[in-house]
């Protein structure tokens, strides 16, 4: 496994992956290829701990719109809590807010998505 | 007196760009900015280096020029590459990406101006020079 990817578990049926360090092209194939393997395996719901991620590149980031337009196939949905203020902003420019959801924590996320 | 400035030599090898967003963390503090500003900084930097990098020759640099004004950070990134029509890159938009046959890559230029102050761009066939400008709200 990629050292980018800490950390995964599960919690109320949602995949919860905790990255560290930079999301590049690289660290968003990390977290897609979790995404794909767990989506063939029946799940279609995920959430990204990025606490440990400061910073990122566009190229990361839609690896993550690709994972986005995979889980409208399976009716699927993705989330991310604990996000540094220029990654939030960075996600809100791209437009990922517009068709996932950025979670202030762990708890708010579970209970929301 | 002459203004400080701190210049930068970058090869082309991956992941160079955190090179640059390093020293542009150090003179952010030297120069009291924001979290928020040292960040905006940091991802244009990055998208900066990343499309120099991706425009030059393999055997090529990228120099980044950081010039410290008294009410701005002006950032040039330049490369020798064979140069892009600026009026040819069309803004993206995520509607237009999700769920088409569209690449979902594309985005530098738009965080760019999305996240600095002022960018202009020169290119023609012998490279281009991105200057970035973020003004220091006192």
């Amino acid at each position: 496994m990629s050292s980018f990817i800490k950390h995964i578990k599960e919690s109320n049926q949602i995949v919860i992956i905790e990255t560290d360090g930079y999301l590049n092209n690289e660290g968003g194939e990390a977290i897609a290829a979790i995404c794909y393997e767990k989506i063939k395996g029946g799940q279609n719901k995920f959430l990204i701990n990025m606490a440990g991620t400061k910073v990122v590149n566009s190229i990361g980031v839609s690896i993550i719109i690709e994972i986005i337009e995979k889980l409208q196939e399976v009716d699927g949905k993705i989330g991310y809590f604990n996000l540094a203020p220029i990654v939030s902003k960075t996600f809100n420019i791209m437009g990922l807010t517009k068709y996932s959801t950025v979670f202030a924590n762990e708890e708010e996320a579970v209970g929301a998505l | 007196m002459k203004k400080p400035s701190v210049e930068l030599k970058l090869p082309i090898l991956p992941n160079m760009e955190l090179i640059a967003t390093q020293t542009s963390e150090v003179i952010a503090r030297h120069m009291n900015l924001t979290e928020d500003q040292t960040g905006e900084i940091s991802i244009a930097l990055i998208e900066a280096c990343i499309n120099a990098f991706e425009h030059s020759k393999t055997d090529s640099n990228v120099f980044i020029n950081f010039l410290i004004e008294e009410d701005s950070l002006i950032i040039k990134v330049i490369d020798q590459g064979t140069g892009f029509d600026k009026t040819k890159v069309e803004i993206p938009k995520i509607e237009n990406k999700i769920g088409k046959d569209e690449r979902k890559r594309g985005w530098g230029l738009q965080l760019i101006q999305e996240l600095m102050d002022s960018v202009e761009f020169e290119s023609n066939s012998d490279g281009t020079t991105v200057t970035m400008k973020k003004n220091i709200k006192k």
